[in-house]
């Protein structure tokens, strides 16, 4: 019998088996570490700088014989770089099932239209309410992304959904949302224009405990969600009739995996604003490194989407530091070329 | 497969359509009708604003123009030049749709959805704030150079994979080209206040504020490019049987796409230049236009035309008086008509 | 036993079949025929649970299909459509594990029987050696073939194929059906698949069915249903029907339209 490309795990008294692909727990511990680096390097770095060993003590609660230490990690910058890895493995997963269940390799949360509205509750409500709590955002957010996904499920559905007619009422309605944020910004005071904007693009400037806490519980419901249906995914990714034909609820089971992935999505957008790429590229990277299996590839897409958004931050930061460019930014300039290859790669195999 | 389905569905759109193949003579009647509606919405349109002006106010102000009188002033300073521009804008971005959707065989082109009103709103954008260009007239230029660079881009990008430039790619393509461009827009517009400042409201896609000078400079491009297009109808219509049917045709359809793909570059270009970048009117006009005329396109590019200058001085019009005084950018009011006709396409038209 | 009764399917407002009934003969091989339009495909996806009959129903052991829980139907009935696209990168291996779908749950992903399913069904297609090549890098054949593995380690005994020899090369062609007579043959399975080529069905199936209009025309053996007869009114073609020379099964040789 020839080599088995996974792993097989069964317990011997407790009624459980499973397979993990091999290369999944490497790849998974190698991207893992390198976040984790970059982040503590990310915490480093500032107007007070501290060397990376500080960080880790102030971290874990070791004293480093510096008091200030301990207000700008814990309170200031950890809960950014939390929120940062937080919205990177939401937006990993979200692109990763956007991509399976619609088949296309071009899907991302960005361009069906929930980020689109999700930014629009906000833009609105930056420029029409003045100083609105920073309680309200995230939740409102939350509410035109989901608004947006319902829609889109409604408008898409008709005696048997399609992914593609998904696909495509979503870009319509990201049209229709883009052009009422433009309306946003046409007539707002132009300072709240700049602040809606900056939101717009998608950064974890000033995000602390408060934005991360809301965040959350919708990482923690709906990434082990996710995970638990792997194995529906990778059934739908085979094409709906199969899907079915190997006893997979598709209608269900599509339902609630899109919704999975709109919770993610609409409430990274909530804590950081449209960050965008990041959903098209980690699902890319991560069926590359792990191959299509969704059991693998879900985690480490989620974990690569966790790498880029903390490097990006890393680079916004540095790069014309003083000024701090906001990670979306990033995330775009280096997210396409690196796109374009990857598409260009794959052609030639 | 699922790319493949898309393409079905256009040709079934272009079956059922060609099914009403209309007599020349109801065709050149129906030109000209649109023709005279053109011409009466265009006096609807300068008649209509803040301040009511009479029509016969209107007559006089282009045939005994009295430079005294106010009402005679805004017509030719304000309220002409807005048609003017709104008919050449409107007609421009129909038939640059119309040959987008003939070319690529996917009924959802529009160079507003593959990126390419974006791309050229970047060029702009992106010269604004690093050349520091004060003037509209050099935004011509800019936004060509945008146009040009996304085409070629959705192009490549839809193109790569399985199956070559399939209408789903493409249309896919042009989502994420969007998303890029319009992020990066974002940022020049972020880091730079007075930028924001000069071109937001050139952002929202908009015919008001713009004098005959900038219209003059565009519109050289504009008429180039309407002309070309017209001449290549009877060509577009052969490319819309397919790739391969054109070729054994004897068609050469490499010089036909580019000489397309320039001409589209032309029109969208400059009419963003002019207006900023007003979505889905080469969306809406198009498939609108085809159920008339049928899939012959030297039919469809004319009345393209015509119906999408009068398309744009409606809702221009509308955008005028919805919020009275307040005026709706019409680059708002076209996606807010466009969008949900564009998800009716999509709904009805795409199968599985 | 698998069988329709008074079946009616449609999609939107066409109705493709009506008020059909049809009994699928278990342990061989039925191949449906009939001219584009006529609802094989229509009556296959029926068969298969994929659409909802408007009227009527289709019985499995007397159990109408629509009311058995998804997985247990899914343990007794697989389907393979037409052109299925396998994603980049998977393994033959991998694809055939998908199999195992209406098999595992949460808690149970990979029992010894999944494994031994999967490495049975490899060694049945013939697929053994190329079980860790990317499904996307093989010929039409082998990849037909990775898919009915897939179907195989399903471990159903009824096995639906819509044209699984369209588009193939001669020789692959050849391959799948060979392949399915095995099954059928050593294993017992049913088998019901919607065949383009009517020589094919006369070869390999032993019993068929030919469609018209969304109506049953004629079923049975295919020495008694393959007729003159049934190309001029179901095909609308004039042929020969003569006994092939190495089987003794029809052969049909087309040679003109026919003129009503």
């Amino acid at each position: 019998m020839t080599q088995q490309p996974w792993f097989t795990v069964r317990a011997r008294r407790v009624p459980v088996s499973f397979r993990v692909d091999k290369r999944v727990v490497p790849v998974l511990a190698i991207v893992l570490l390198a976040t984790v680096i970059l982040m503590t390097l990310n915490i480093g770095v500032g107007e007070y700088p501290i060397a990376p060993l500080d960080v880790l003590k102030t971290v874990f609660g070791l004293p480093t014989g510096n008091t200030d230490h301990s207000f700008i990690v814990n309170t200031l910058r950890l809960p950014r770089m939390l929120v940062a890895a937080l919205v990177g493995l939401a937006l990993g997963i979200s692109g990763t099932i956007m991509q399976g269940i619609t088949r296309n390799s071009l899907a991302d949360p960005g361009i069906i239209g929930v980020s689109a509205g999700a930014s629009f509750v906000a833009v609105t409500l930056i420029v029409v309410v003045k100083d609105v709590p920073s309680g309200v955002l995230p939740l409102a957010a939350f509410a035109g992304a989901a608004l947006v996904a319902l829609l889109i499920y409604m408008l898409a559905w008709r005696k048997g959904d399609s992914p593609i007619r998904l696909l495509l009422v979503g870009i319509g309605i990201a049209s229709i949302a883009g052009a009422l944020t433009t309306l946003m910004i046409t007539f707002g005071d132009i300072n709240d224009v700049q602040r809606a904007l900056i939101w717009l693009t998608g950064s974890v400037y000033g995000r602390s405990w408060e934005e991360l806490l809301p965040l959350l519980p919708w990482i923690a419901i709906f990434v082990p969600l996710a995970l638990l249906l792997a194995r529906d995914l990778n059934a739908l990714n085979l094409g709906e009739d199969v899907a079915n034909g190997l006893g997979s609820r598709v209608v269900m089971k599509r339902g609630v995996l899109l919704f999975a992935a709109v919770a993610l999505a609409g409430s990274s957008v909530a804590a950081a604003g449209t960050i965008g790429f990041v959903g098209l590229i980690a699902p890319h990277l991560a069926r590359r490194l792990v191959g299509p299996l969704h059991e693998g590839a879900l985690p480490v897409a989620g974990m690569l989407g966790a790498f880029i958004v903390v490097a990006s931050d890393l680079v916004g930061r540095t790069i014309l530091a003083p000024i701090e460019l906001p990670c979306g930014l990033i995330t775009a300039v280096v997210g396409a070329p690196f796109f374009i290859a990857l598409l260009i790669q794959s052609r030639n195999r | 497969m699922a790319s493949t389905t898309l393409s079905v569905a256009s040709s079934k759109l272009n079956a059922s359509t060609a099914r009403r193949t209309r007599p020349t003579a109801v065709l050149l009647l129906g030109l000209a009708v649109g023709v005279v509606l053109l011409v009466a919405v265009m006096m609807l349109s300068i008649a209509f604003g803040a301040a009511d002006i009479s029509v016969q106010a209107v007559l006089n102000a282009v045939f005994a123009f009295d430079e005294n009188n106010t009402q005679h002033l805004i017509i030719q300073t304000l309220r002409i030049p807005r048609a003017a521009v709104a008919v050449m804008v409107g007609a421009s971005l129909a038939v640059a749709g119309a040959i987008m959707q003939g070319l690529t065989r996917n009924p959802l082109a529009d160079p507003g959805i593959l990126g390419i009103e974006t791309g050229a709103a970047l060029g702009v954008v992106a010269a604004v704030a690093f050349l520091h260009i004060g003037s509209l007239s050099l935004y011509a230029l800019f936004a060509f150079a945008g146009a040009a660079l996304t085409a070629a881009a959705v192009y490549t990008l839809g193109s790569l994979g399985r199956g070559g430039p399939t209408p789903l790619k493409i249309t896919m393509a042009g989502a994420a080209l969007t998303a890029l461009l319009s992020s990066f827009t974002t940022g020049l517009l972020i880091l730079n206040q007075r930028t924001l400042e000069e071109v937001r409201f050139w952002l929202a896609g908009s015919v008001a504020g713009r004098d005959l000078d900038l219209l003059g400079q565009a519109a050289p491009y504009l008429v180039i490019g309407l002309i070309a297009a017209m001449a290549l109808g009877r060509q577009i219509t052969t490319l819309s049987l397919g790739d391969d049917i054109a070729k054994g045709l004897g068609q050469n359809t490499v010089w036909l796409k580019l000489l397309s793909a320039i001409v589209v570059v032309l029109l969208a270009g400059a009419s963003v230049a002019v207006a900023g970048p007003i979505g889905f009117i080469g969306l809406v006009i198009p498939h609108a236009v085809r159920a008339f005329t049928g899939v012959d396109y030297r039919w469809v590019l004319p009345y393209s035309a015509i119906t999408g200058a009068i398309f744009l001085l409606l809702a221009d019009v509308a955008g005028r008086l919805v919020l009275r005084p307040t005026e709706l950018p019409v680059g708002v009011m076209t996606a807010l008509i466009g969008g949900p006709f564009f998800i009716w396409l999509v709904r009805w038209r795409v199968k599985r | 036993m698998l069988e329709t009764q008074n079946l009616t399917l449609a999609y939107d407002k066409a109705t493709i079949i009506a008020g059909l009934g049809l009994t699928i003969p278990m342990g061989k091989i039925t191949a449906l025929v009939g001219p584009n339009g006529c609802g094989k495909s229509t009556l296959l996806r029926g068969l298969a649970r994929l659409l909802s009959p408007r009227g009527g129903s289709v019985l499995l052991d007397g159990h109408d299909i629509h009311r058995l829980p998804t997985r247990q139907l899914a343990k007794q009935l697989g389907i393979l459509p037409q052109g299925p696209v396998a994603p980049e990168g998977l393994s033959v291996r991998e694809l055939v594990a998908q199999g195992r779908y209406p098999h595992q749950s949460w808690f149970q992903q990979w029992q010894t029987d999944d494994e031994t399913a999967v490495t049975t069904a490899l060694e049945i297609t013939g697929m053994a050696a190329l079980a860790d090549r990317p499904v996307d890098a093989l010929s039409g054949g082998q990849r037909q073939r990775a898919w009915i593995a897939m179907t195989l380690a399903q471990q159903t005994s009824i096995i639906l194929l819509d044209e699984p020899t369209t588009f193939l090369d001669l020789s692959h062609q050849i391959e799948v059906l060979q392949l399915l007579e095995r099954l059928s043959r050593d294993e017992g399975r049913t088998i019901v698949m919607v065949v383009h080529d009517l020589n094919h069905a006369t070869r390999h199936a032993q019993h068929v069915v030919a469609l018209r209009d969304g109506n049953v025309f004629a079923s049975g053996d295919p020495r008694e249903v393959v007729t003159p007869r049934l190309l001029r009114d179901v095909f609308g073609v004039e042929a020969d029907v003569l006994p092939d020379p190495r089987t003794g099964l029809p052969l049909c040789l087309p040679y003109g339209l026919h003129v009503s």
